[in-house]
């Protein structure tokens, strides 16, 4: 039972990353790529991390993975906000 | 699992590692080509895992990708700030190899002899029958390492001559990096997004690096992932604007960069003192002594790295000390910056701080 | 033998070989250092490659302690070469 919701899990997980890497091929310009990628890649690693620590067997595994993932967030978070706004800069400024 | 169903993705691995490799040399625009090579350090990273070389992964997301990447691109950013006079570009052009073709297909022959040899080398080695010996030396030995990861016990106990003279090969590095020249002059603040960011990322990374240094006597990790791990902490403060990034200053900082060669000869002549080889740990101390080593490594090899990422000796800090913490505080942002509103005291700030808003109105 | 020591090792001397002949023959120096890390690179997946010896078999450490030393004198090496071109650019533009 845990094997299969934790293997569907994953799938999903999955899913999500071919969204946002068909939308990073796909999308006209930077800020829905942008868009895309963090968004699905963000929700996407959240359920590979909950499919994983479904899996697990120790506390200290799941908790790696959660920080794994808030590591992610963070990051993701913050470069597509960097790259958004120096794109925009340069918009507005040339 | 079995070596047959993990075969689909070798073969993902191995087509990105090329396709990868092949891209970031093709191109002609460099921030585009240290990107794709820093994409290739990460899919070499996963590739060493399935490979089972997890310690070895870790030290090329951290070291291979992510501090390389960082060196590179600053390089690419300030040689896109400073662009080169005609002349200069016109007599580097000159040199093109594009000009002979002989010698262009005169490399690639030898290049192709090179990856020949090499291939012939690798079918040789697995060829053969498998080489035990070694591997069978080293968890034989591996009681009496002090450690029981296998990786660590190489490095700091079997083959720890190799270590030291890694460590010097370090210091003589950074040494070489201060006779060239100043530091780089430091960065804007990246705005309040990537300050928050810092704040809760630097104390995580710096924790990590003790994990990884702790850790790496029985699980993979040690004092190299720890280093570059503690070095990144300090070039995300630098990166953030900051001034003080962690690198102690004067002659401490002296002591600190000399600590992994200085702590590795000490331990040896020691040992000597004692009656033992150089180096020649006696098992029931081995796991004290080759911590100690390591903890002295990781301080020495993140302040190489991250004075590596400065690309020269630090500015004396004399008139920020007397400022005291205003110095140490970020930049608002949000509106343009003035050169006095960048804190720095270092001589040059203000005309790179000059350079800067240029730049940014121009494009 | 494994089709995956194969598989690592093959690419991995491929790498090399493109890696040292962008190193020697590009005209841009950021080129040429990606270009020699490229090669370090393709040399530590034969490394690897050669200390893999199964999925069920522990691998050799002994290639592993070599390329995790390989990896941080690479970018040592690395930093040292961009100081030098930071350096010789800067006396290409007082000249």
């Amino acid at each position: 039972m845990i094997d299969v919701l934790s293997a569907l899990l994953v799938l999903a997980g999955v899913g999500f990353y071919l969204t946002g890497s068909i939308g990073l091929l796909r999308l006209p310009d930077l800020y829905s790529r942008l868009h895309a990628l963090t968004k699905a890649d963000n929700l996407g690693l959240g359920l590979l991390v909950a499919g994983l620590a479904l899996h697990s067997q120790e506390l200290l595994t799941v908790l790696k993975l959660l920080l794994i993932w808030l590591a992610v967030l963070a990051a993701s978070a913050a470069s597509a906000h960097l790259i958004a706004r120096h794109a925009r800069r340069q918009e507005t400024t040339s | 699992m079995s070596d047959t169903s993990l075969l689909v993705l070798d073969g993902l691995l191995v087509i990105s590692l090329v396709t990868l490799a092949w891209t970031a040399l093709a191109g002609s625009d460099a921030r585009r080509s240290v990107i794709l090579f820093m994409a290739f350090g990460l899919v070499l990273a996963a590739a060493w895992v399935r490979l089972l070389a997890p310690d070895v992964a870790l030290a090329e997301a951290a070291i291979g990708a992510g501090l390389a990447g960082a060196l590179l691109l600053a390089a690419v950013r300030e040689q896109s700030r400073q662009p080169l006079p005609a002349r200069i570009v016109s007599k580097r052009s000159h040199n093109k190899p594009g000009v002979n073709i002989a010698l262009q297909w005169a490399v690639s022959v030898l290049c192709a002899v090179l990856a020949g040899t090499l291939a012939w080398a690798l079918a040789h080695a697995l060829n053969s029958a498998p080489q035990n010996a070694l591997p069978r030396a080293v968890s034989a030995n591996l009681e009496a390492s002090g450690v029981s990861n296998p990786v660590t016990a190489v490095l700091l106990n079997f083959r720890a001559y190799d270590t030291l003279l890694e460590l010097a090969v370090l210091l003589t590095a950074v040494l070489g990096i201060f006779a060239l020249g100043p530091a780089r002059p430091g960065y804007q603040s990246a705005g309040p997004v990537f300050d928050g960011l810092a704040r809760w990322l630097v104390p995580v990374l710096i924790l990590t690096a003790g994990y990884l240094l702790w850790v790496g006597a029985h699980a993979p990790g040690g004092a190299f992932q720890a280093g570059a791990t503690l070095a990144a902490a300090s070039v995300v403060l630098r990166l953030a604007g900051r001034h003080q990034i962690g690198l102690p200053q004067g002659p401490a900082l002296r002591v600190v960069m000399a600590a992994g060669v200085g702590m590795f000869v000490l331990v040896g002549l020691g040992l000597l003192v004692a009656g033992r080889p150089f180096l020649g740990y006696p098992p029931p101390w081995a796991g004290g002594l080759i911590l100690m080593i390591e903890s002295a490594a990781t301080l020495a090899i993140a302040a190489t790295l991250v004075l590596a990422f400065l690309g020269g000796q630090p500015r004396p800090l004399a008139v920020r000390v007397a400022r005291g913490r205003i110095a140490a505080t970020p930049i608002p942002t949000g509106k343009p910056v003035s050169p006095e509103g960048i804190r720095s005291t270092e001589p040059h700030a203000a005309e790179a701080c000059h350079r800067i808003q240029e730049t940014q109105k121009r494009c | 033998m494994l089709t995956a020591q194969w598989l690592y090792g093959m690419s991995g001397c491929l790498i090399a070989a493109l890696g040292l002949r962008t190193a020697l023959l590009h005209a841009c120096l950021l080129h040429r250092l990606i270009g020699i890390n490229l090669t370090g690179a393709g040399v530590f997946m034969v490394l690897i490659a050669v200390a893999y010896r199964g999925a069920g078999m522990p691998p050799d450490p002994v290639p592993h302690a070599l390329v995790l030393t390989g990896i941080v004198v690479a970018v040592s090496a690395t930093a040292l070469a961009l100081a030098l071109a930071r350096r010789l650019t800067a006396e290409q533009i007082n000249d």
